[in-house]
């Protein structure tokens, strides 16, 4: 395995860097985190990052999830949300690539690929998040067409994706099996969505998303009835490289800033970066992030080798965004008063630390991941 | 048409910058390096050029391997092909007679059309490598170029002059151009050009290729000392009424400080 980076990843991270200086930093500054950046996600499909792990057959990149990871992590060390966006147009993708039909694969992917349409992941409900088998969502097949009804919350990219991946019940007697997905156009008869929830953080997108007799063509439907929670677990083992590379790129981020800053405050004659107790915070932040730089890395490296990569995938998760949380949270310590304030970057990034440590699957989740496979193991 | 770009890579922009221990230059460890400004816009104007009128944009980068990073760079964006002067006899090239000579060595049998090389380097800012490539080659040149219009035998272009005024020249082809910053705007590599820049052509030159010794390419011209310019310690009191300090500061910030 390859610490540094290919001659290909370092053009692709300088790529990252103009766009962010010359496009996306303007674009932020006078435009605000409001809405949703239309005109940026629009330029990644020029420049080619919007996908990026996909086959070129559709338009896609061509390239492994090292380098993805990489990009990802890029976007996020510059300060910017576009890695999180790029990853969760990722899943839809993915779940097309890998279980959609040569139809559907025509017909979608090279629309996401160019970022025409946006894409976006639809598993919580309000009563089922980390218990997602427990979801409620019904589906049921009326000639041609499947009718849904029920109710999604959370939905990043709600309300502004194009193309929806929907989890629903096709059959309430199979427990996760009963479980199917769905390609969900936006304007589709019978969906809406809910006002804007406000997570914390750098500004999501997220909304609630009904289904009042939508209905989806049947040929919408991913696999087989009964496929959708193993399709979702699926995108979601390669979701958590994703996260894990976006939460170290948000912590070296917080990193960099705090760093700089205790070199500039000044407290008892003295920067306070010649503080021991400000220097071993700083040591301990940043060995944190390489280390789990490093575990994403394995877990990228072994997805890209077509070998088991879920465990470690989890693990990178749970060690990149504990490890974002740490950083972010010693960060604002480092700024003192000033780091709470929103004149200051570090704040929001340590808000927005906290929202990687409960998607897609929430810390919990993921040590009762890992234990569940490495016990699996010894029993079998 | 065929044009050739020399692009030097320059410290970046905001690196943090040391003076060596031999006080001849900066400390080149640990900074990263881009390639110069106003060599990005005449890449830049190359390829406008190019798209407009068809032919080639090949470009030209004298310096070690690391070097080869915006050489891609230049690739990925939409360049033909690159020559990579790589050689530590090269090294000895470190003033514009130097750099100008080996460069036009180089480009001596491509009978290039166009040359266009940046105003002047982030780093060095000598200004006089195109003129030295344009006078070994026997070619035209234009320096502080703001627009480019070809034309069949010779190239019209906008000079930029002191205090805002301009002037058109037409200078015959084949000619050198040193652009200025700012003449169009910058586009970005994109993912598909950064994968097929893998494919294109990088020829590198050793100094031997071209008949060049370490003797060749001595420099004419030497760097005493580098140094961060020194601060005093003058302070200058400004007194009187509320108005009259402000007039007065605005005054010594335009005139005498220059800062705006
Ligand atoms: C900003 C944001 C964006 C999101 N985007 C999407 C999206 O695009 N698509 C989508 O489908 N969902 C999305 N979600 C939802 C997210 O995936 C869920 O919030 C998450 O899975 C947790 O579910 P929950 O909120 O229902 O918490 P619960 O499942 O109710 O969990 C509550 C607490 O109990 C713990 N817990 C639960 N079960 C166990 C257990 N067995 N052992 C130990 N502890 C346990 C959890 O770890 C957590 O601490 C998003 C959420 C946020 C905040």
């Amino acid at each position: 395995m390859d610490y540094t980076l290919t001659e290909e990843q370092e053009q692709l991270v300088n790529l990252v860097e103009e766009f962010v200086a010359g496009e996306v930093n303007p674009y932020i500054e006078k435009h605000g985190h409001e809405d949703f950046p239309w005109p940026l996600f629009r330029k990644l499909g020029l420049l080619g990052l919007a996908a990026i792990p996909f086959p070129t057959e559709y338009g896609g990149g061509g390239l492994d999830y090292s380098t993805y990871a990489v990009v990802l992590e890029e976007f996020s060390r510059l300060g910017t949300r576009l890695g999180s966006v790029l990853a969760v147009h990722g899943l839809p993708q993915l779940i097309i690539n890998q279980f959609g039909t040569p139809e559907q694969q025509k017909k979608y992917l090279p629309p996401l690929s160019r970022a025409d349409l946006l894409g976006a992941f639809a598993l919580t409900e309000p009563h089922a998040g980390s218990d997602a088998q427990a979801i409620s969502t019904r589906a049921e097949l009326h000639d041609d067409r499947y009718i849904l009804r029920g109710q999604k919350i959370w939905i990043t990219h709600g309300g502004e994706a194009d193309v929806y991946i929907v989890m629903a019940v096709t059959d309430k007697s199979k427990g996760a099996r009963g479980i199917s997905s769905f390609i969900v156009e936006k304007n589709m008869q019978g969906l809406s969505f809910g006002r804007r929830e406000r997570p914390m953080g750098l500004a999501h997108h997220t909304r609630e998303v009904f289904f009042e007799d939508c209905e989806v063509p049947r040929e919408n439907l991913i696999g087989q009835e009964g496929d959708g929670f193993r399709v979702a677990m699926t995108a979601l083992d390669s979701g958590r490289i994703t996260v894990a590379a976006t939460s170290i790129g948000l912590a070296q981020c917080a990193f960099d800033h705090a760093l700089k800053y205790s070199v500039e405050r000044k407290a008892f004659g003295q920067s306070i970066g010649d503080f021991q107790g400000i220097q071993f915070m700083l040591a301990d932040m940043i060995a944190a992030i390489e280390a789990a730089r490093c575990v994403t890395r394995k877990a990228a490296y072994l997805r890209d080798r077509g070998m088991p990569f879920n465990v470690i995938a989890s693990i990178a998760k749970l060690l990149a965004t504990d490890a974002a949380m740490k950083v972010t949270t010693d960060a604002v310590q480092i700024y003192g008063g000033y780091g709470t304030s929103e004149d200051y970057p570090v704040q929001a990034l340590f808000r927005e630390a906290k929202i990687g440590q409960i998607v897609e699957g929430t810390n919990q989740i993921q040590r009762m991941i890992i234990a569940r496979e490495l016990l699996k193991k010894l029993r079998s | 048409m065929k044009i050739c770009v020399c692009l030097k890579q320059v410290p970046k922009k905001d690196s943090i910058l040391r003076i060596a221990q031999d006080q001849k230059w900066i400390d080149e460890r640990d900074i990263s390096y881009e390639m110069s400004e106003a060599d990005a816009y005449a890449l830049e104007e190359a390829l406008r050029q190019k798209e407009a009128h068809g032919g080639e944009v090949i470009v030209i980068s004298m310096g070690p391997e690391r070097t080869r990073q915006s050489i891609k760079e230049a690739l990925a964006k939409g360049a033909d092909r690159a020559i990579h002067l790589d050689d530590p006899i090269f090294e000895q090239a470190t003033d514009a007679a130097g750099i100008g000579r080996a460069i036009a060595a180089a480009l001596k049998d491509e009978g290039c059309d166009l040359i266009m090389t940046g105003l002047q380097s982030d780093d060095h800012g000598f200004g006089q490598v195109g003129l030295i490539i344009a006078e070994r080659l026997g070619m035209s040149s234009a320096t502080i170029v703001m627009e480019v219009q070809i034309e069949t035998g010779s190239v019209r272009v906008k000079r930029e002059l002191e205090s805002g005024w301009f002037q058109w020249v037409r200078v015959p082809t084949p000619a050198v151009l040193t652009i200025q910053s700012g003449i169009n705007q910058l586009r970005y590599a994109t993912l598909k050009g950064i994968m097929s820049a893998k494919k294109k052509e990088l020829r590198e030159v050793k100094a031997a290729d071209l008949n060049l010794t370490a003797d060749d390419l001595k420099p004419l011209q030497s760097i005493e000392r580098a140094y961060v310019p020194e601060k005093s310690k003058q302070t200058e009191f400004i007194e009187g009424k509320p108005a009259e300090i402000a007039a007065r500061l605005v005054e010594k910030l335009r005139f005498d400080a220059r800062v705006f």
